[in-house]
């Protein structure tokens, strides 16, 4: 039992239950925001594995086909064809606020209309494997964006769920039954004080009455 | 406006040039820190690195996971799959849960 340092005072029992109070009502919201983080987080982890695992093959898929391309063409064909980018890609992010957690929302834009304009050389003088490549990487993109989106928010609630499981904790297990501890001890001391006054009050009594009336020698 | 590059051997990340994406080839791993924290404190929210070099940095990756940006997101590159990319989905698990509950195997 371990019992703060304080004064075993009226005051303070009062200020103590007042921290008791707003202690449990806290405990209870972080649990809640704990179990709310907890039931999104187990969602997200789940889509996250799905989304890699299709990333993982897509780029697997473009990799055989580059392989192809590579060994068919020289270095320096393939230097020059995708040396100059047709397409550029940026990205808008804003924020999705989930549990006091600011996860964060990709918007791809490119910088020609045509999302679909991805093959930077003339056909004349590449492999049409660097064609499939290309085209197997441009159809994995959204994936690998909506992957990124995923994996960041896992990691940002990841974190957020540590901090609010430790909090929980703390004033589950070190905080609340802190408080109660040592409003059960002011509480017994002050019990234990009024019973003394009373007590010495009794005697006091006792002894004005035997001084003003003599009983002790009238028994005799 | 945020950019997005790809980081690894040349090999890997190639490809990536014509679909719109930032390459940055390297092969060396304090060229690639060097590279990454340059990208971080410069309007990059997605960095693709291949999971060999990940696996090479994986502390200085680390000390991204808690910002909002960039999200630096391990791929794998010619040299095949090392499920590094997986392992680091059950990290955020066992940092959330305490153990990797979700785990196939």
């Amino acid at each position: 039992m371990a019992i703060l340092n304080v004064n075993p005072t009226r005051m303070e029992l009062t200020n103590l239950k007042g921290k008791l109070s707003t202690a449990t009502r806290g405990h209870k919201l972080l649990k809640d925001k704990r179990d709310e983080l907890m039931r999104e987080f187990i969602d997200l982890v789940r889509e996250n594995k799905e989304v890699r695992r299709e990333v993982e093959a897509g780029i697997a898929k473009a990799n055989q086909h580059m392989a192809i391309a590579r060994s068919v063409m020289s270095d320096e064909s393939l230097n020059v064809a995708l040396m100059l980018p047709m397409q550029e890609m940026s990205l808008d992010i804003s924020e999705k606020n989930v549990m006091s957690v600011n996860i964060p929302v990709f918007d791809i834009q490119y910088k020609t209309a045509d999302e679909n304009d991805i093959y930077s050389y003339g056909y004349a003088f590449t492999s049409s494997d660097l064609d499939d490549a290309v085209k197997a990487l441009s159809d994995i993109m959204p994936k690998m964006m909506r992957l990124a989106e995923i994996e960041k928010s896992c990691q940002l609630m990841a974190a957020e769920i540590e901090k609010t499981r430790r909090r929980v904790n703390a004033l589950e297990h070190v905080l609340i039954p802190n408080y109660q501890d040592t409003i059960r001890y002011i509480r017994m001391k002050l019990d234990e004080n009024e019973r003394a006054n009373t007590t010495r009050l009794m005697k006091v009594k006792d002894m004005m009455l035997e001084e003003a009336h003599h009983y002790s020698e009238r028994e005799q | 406006m945020y950019k997005v590059a790809v980081i690894g051997d040349k090999d890997s990340i190639y490809g990536f040039a014509s679909i719109g994406v930032e390459i940055h080839p390297c092969d060396d791993t304090v060229e690639a820190v060097r590279d990454i924290r340059n990208m971080a404190d410069n309007g990059y929210g997605v960095i693709y690195i291949t999971e060999q070099l990940a696996s090479q940095i994986e502390a200085e990756l680390d000390t991204f996971r808690e910002r909002p940006q960039p999200a630096i997101i391990p791929i794998p590159g010619v040299q095949g799959n090392t499920g590094l990319g997986m392992r680091n989905v059950s990290k955020s698990v066992e940092q959330a849960v305490g153990s990797d509950i979700l785990s196939d195997a």
